[in-house]
């Protein structure tokens, strides 16, 4: 993209396109023989990093949008459904929802890595400024993205979003209403956001091309900041960068797949599990991690528009960078104090995000405001008034002279900065848990699940007497609508034939038609028929439970949490814990106690129950010993009970959960192989370079 | 992008049926997709609503001014956090009012904002009472 090229295809065919549209010696000129520092270092391979994750969300994105139903009613079930039903739909689902957390993670990377080696300074203001627009379309893709499932959190973290422009002085209010296209988030929103989201990745890739073309106009920069000067300060794209991109991308795939095949929720929220409820709110809304040092900055500021005004502000402000940093040096490497307070810097933002995603009380508000106030600092004192007292170290003459320094020692800031960076996903991702509410409820224990771990398979004796007690017991009161008589037989499951899930089925009475007459009548039940609910819809099941609404169980293991704290948040990203849900499922139908502790006041009507947020329940002790008989031998116990249905209802949450974890196991074997050739290949082409 | 025709349409006024509350309950209507709070209030909470001195709130607005005379035992608000637009909890909070679980704001027996970042009162929706026992809202 940098000047016209002088390239010749030797095929004639390809030559008779190139003299009518030069588009060969374009990519040749961008991508073959573009001159790249040859001292660039592993945080460079971020741009090829993010461009392959806009591929991947796009590809996703387009086959999830060909099985998405984009109506408030619908939404929800159309979303699992495609987890369910539609072919490898919940790796689909899995790529897009981890891709966007991994999207912002190489970008967080990205731009840190600009920050700390002075990228944004002249001549490559105007290719900083275009990586903020792409920053900001990320983040209005990524939040009505998360709009789309519809569930709990989509919904109230829409109702905020979109409040937030109702700060606006005068016309905030018809700001809102235009974004709602109602009166409030309805049916109108979650189709315009479809829209807008499906738009706006086309629009970012757009960006990305000037991006990418500003880019090559003024040159990489590099790790030690000088400009190229001769041919020996520089190598060739491909092999070189290429090459070592490939190998940056096989090494992030690696991490990618690890959420995706084995903690494809750990950057999610339990709460969006639960559909969208306009009368309830979530007792704490948090938006994605992503968000969350922007979200602690907004709720820091005590008064509302003010609040607004220095959330945006923490963006917009990266777009005065280049002016704000006048100091001649660009690379940190040579400016001592720059580089203490860049590292400085990364802890605050980390800090921030850990503070958004708590609870905005006593200690917490205190912090918030002292770190807003330094994240401000950072860019309106720190960086002006060190460009102006810094006395930096001598740079190098040129590129080759300081590669030619450092062979032999190899830097120790990488290994510190790949400390922070791993502590800061991970402290960033889990603060998300720590977040999630079970206020007032004891923790759960642990169990030893058939399922937990890598290579975990539902245990299929467990599974079928979990669904015997959901049919004897909890089938009175709550529905299992998202599954159906078929899946008994499938892979993975119950284990069960496909005759023995039809007999099973032609034991239930489903309601179907109209029939010719144009009434409705009742029929046995077929293998394709969902199990039917109980309750005709949710006021008829409120009516008859005192108020409280029996909650499907189809979803409950993975809509269900509890707080697990700092820092247990952090191993569990490398021990793939993530049975809060079934823990908690199996605690609470074990944690009734007739006694009710002192300090506890039970309303009337409600029970005592150990493991239950607030501790008063409205559903009665639901099982005892020996109400269900096993035919297996299995004890007879409210222990085993507990332990089978959270098994079987682990099932109904997760019916390709063996599937995933063994495609998993395929998958990180490929990449290991991958990412070792890729490296040994990377090793020979640079072996004349270093 | 301004709303459509039938969602306008949908947004007429209602008419609630007052009779059922009985003292110190509250019932949640909706009303153009946003949920709305009857209190019937006892005569404590309306007390505890006038009893402030109104300079000394946030937002100062007297009790009679958010309720109809006459029917001083009647709040009619809607339930709506004016700060990022959470429902808040009826029942809840240190005035005995509504508390919003989001960000903490605290409302009293008026809602009228107390404590938190909500900037204003909860928003009283324009209603009439067509009769003793019975209100149009909208």
């Amino acid at each position: 993209m940098s000047g016209p090229s002088d390239y010749q295809p030797s095929n004639p065919a390809l030559q008779w396109i190139e003299r009518r549209l030069p588009i060969f010696g374009l990519i040749h000129s961008s991508f073959v023989a573009y001159p790249t520092p040859r001292n660039l270092n592993y945080w460079w391979t971020f741009g090829a990093i993010l461009s392959f994750m806009l591929a991947i969300q796009i590809l996703t994105g387009v086959v999830l949008a060909m099985h998405y139903t984009p109506n408030a009613d619908l939404a929800f079930k159309s979303v699992e459904l495609i987890v369910r039903d539609v072919n490898y739909g919940w790796l689909l689902r899995n790529m897009h929802a981890v891709g966007a957390s991994m999207f912002f993670v190489a970008v967080y990377v990205h731009m840190f890595r600009g920050l700390y080696y002075g990228s944004y300074k002249e001549p490559r203001e105007v290719l900083w400024i275009l990586g903020v627009i792409i920053y900001l379309l990320m983040m209005a893709t990524g939040f009505m993205g998360y709009v789309l499932p519809w569930g709990q959190m989509s919904f109230w973290g829409a109702t905020v979003i979109t409040n937030l422009f109702s700060a606006v002085p005068y016309v905030g209010e018809s700001i809102v209403t235009l974004l709602w296209g109602g009166y409030a988030v309805g049916n109108p929103t979650l189709n315009r956001f479809f829209s807008l989201h499906y738009l706006l990745p086309f629009v970012i890739a757009g960006v990305v091309v000037l991006h990418v073309w500003a880019l090559h106009v003024a040159g990489q920069n590099n790790p030690d900041g000088v400009e190229p000067k001769t041919e020996k300060d520089t190598v060739p794209f491909t092999p070189h960068a290429t090459i070592k991109d490939m190998f940056g991308v096989a090494c992030f795939m690696l991490l990618y797949a690890w959420f995706i095949f084995y903690m494809p929720n750990y950057l999610g929220d339990a709460d969006n599990y639960i559909p969208a409820n306009p009368g309830v709110t979530p007792p704490h809304i948090v938006p994605e991690w992503y968000y969350l040092p922007f979200y602690a900055i907004l709720r820091s500021i005590p008064d509302k528009l003010a609040g607004v005004i220095a959330m945006f502000g923490a963006i917009i402000i990266l777009c005065f960078l280049p002016w704000l940093d006048s100091a001649k040096t660009k690379s940190s490497k040579y400016r001592p104090l720059a580089k203490q307070f860049f590292w400085i810097f990364v802890a605050v933002c980390i800090l921030l995000g850990y503070l958004g995603a708590q609870p905005p009380e006593g200690i917490y508000v205190i912090a918030g405001r002292i770190l807003t106030f330094c994240y401000f600092a950072y860019f309106l004192i720190v960086l002006p008034l060190l460009a102006r007292i810094e006395k930096p170290r001598p740079v190098p003459n040129s590129i080759s002279d300081a590669v030619l320094a450092k062979t032999g020692s190899r830097s120790t800031p990488m290994v510190s900065t790949a400390i922070v960076l791993a502590l800061a996903g991970s402290l960033f991702a889990g603060s998300v848990d720590s977040a999630k509410a079970s206020e007032g409820g004891d923790k759960p224990p642990g169990n030893k699940w058939s399922f937990a771990g890598p290579f975990g398979t539902f245990d299929r004796g467990a599974l079928q007497r979990g669904l015997k007690v959901y049919k004897e017991v909890c089938a009175s009161c709550h529905g299992l609508s998202y599954v159906a008589f078929r899946n008994l037989a499938e892979p993975g499951g119950p284990g069960y034939s496909v005759a023995q899930a039809a007999a099973f089925a032609s034991e239930y009475k489903v309601k179907d038609g109209p029939n010719d007459a144009g009434d409705m009548f009742e029929r046995a039940g077929r293998a394709a028929d969902y199990f039917p609910s109980p309750f005709p819809n949710e006021q008829a099941a409120r009516a008859a439970n005192g108020g409280a609404a029996p909650p499907d169980l189809s979803l409950i293991t993975k809509a269900r949490s509890y707080k697990r704290g700092f820092p247990w948040f952090i191993f569990d990203a490398f021990t793939q814990y993530q049975e809060q849900g079934p823990d908690y499922v199996a605690a609470l139908l074990q944690g009734y106690e007739d006694k009710v502790p002192e300090g506890v006041t039970i309303p009337e009507g409600s029970y005592y129950n150990k493991y239950f947020p607030g501790h008063a329940i409205k559903m009665p002790k639901p099982i005892s010993d020996g109400q269900v008989t096993y035919d297996d031998g299995s004890p007879t116990t409210v222990a085993q009970y507990a332990k089978d249905v959270t098994t079987f209802l682990m099932w109904t949450a997760e019916p390709h959960m063996e599937a995933r974890k063994r495609l998993g196991f395929q998958v990180f074997a490929f990449l290991i192989i991958f990412v070792g050739l890729m490296y040994f290949t990377k090793k020979k082409v640079w072996a004349s370079s270093h | 992008m301004n709303p459509d025709a039938s969602t306008i349409a949908a947004g007429a006024p209602i008419e609630v049926d007052l009779s059922p509350i009985a003292e110190g309950q509250d019932i949640k209507v909706f009303w153009r997709g946003k949920p709305i709070y009857i209190s019937h209030r006892t005569k404590k909470q309306i007390d505890e609503a006038r009893a402030v001195n109104v300079a000394s709130l946030p937002d100062p607005q007297a009790d009679d001014a958010r309720v109809k005379s006459g029917h001083e035992q009647w709040l009619v608000v809607i339930g709506i956090c004016t700060h990022l637009g959470c429902i808040p909890i009826a029942h809840e909070g240190s005035y005995d009012g509504f508390f919003c679980p989001c960000h903490g704001s605290v409302y009293d027996t008026s809602g009228r904002i107390r404590q938190g970042p909500a900037p204003t009162n909860l928003v009283v929706p324009p209603y009439q009472f067509v009769s003793d026992t019975k209100i149009q809202i909208g």
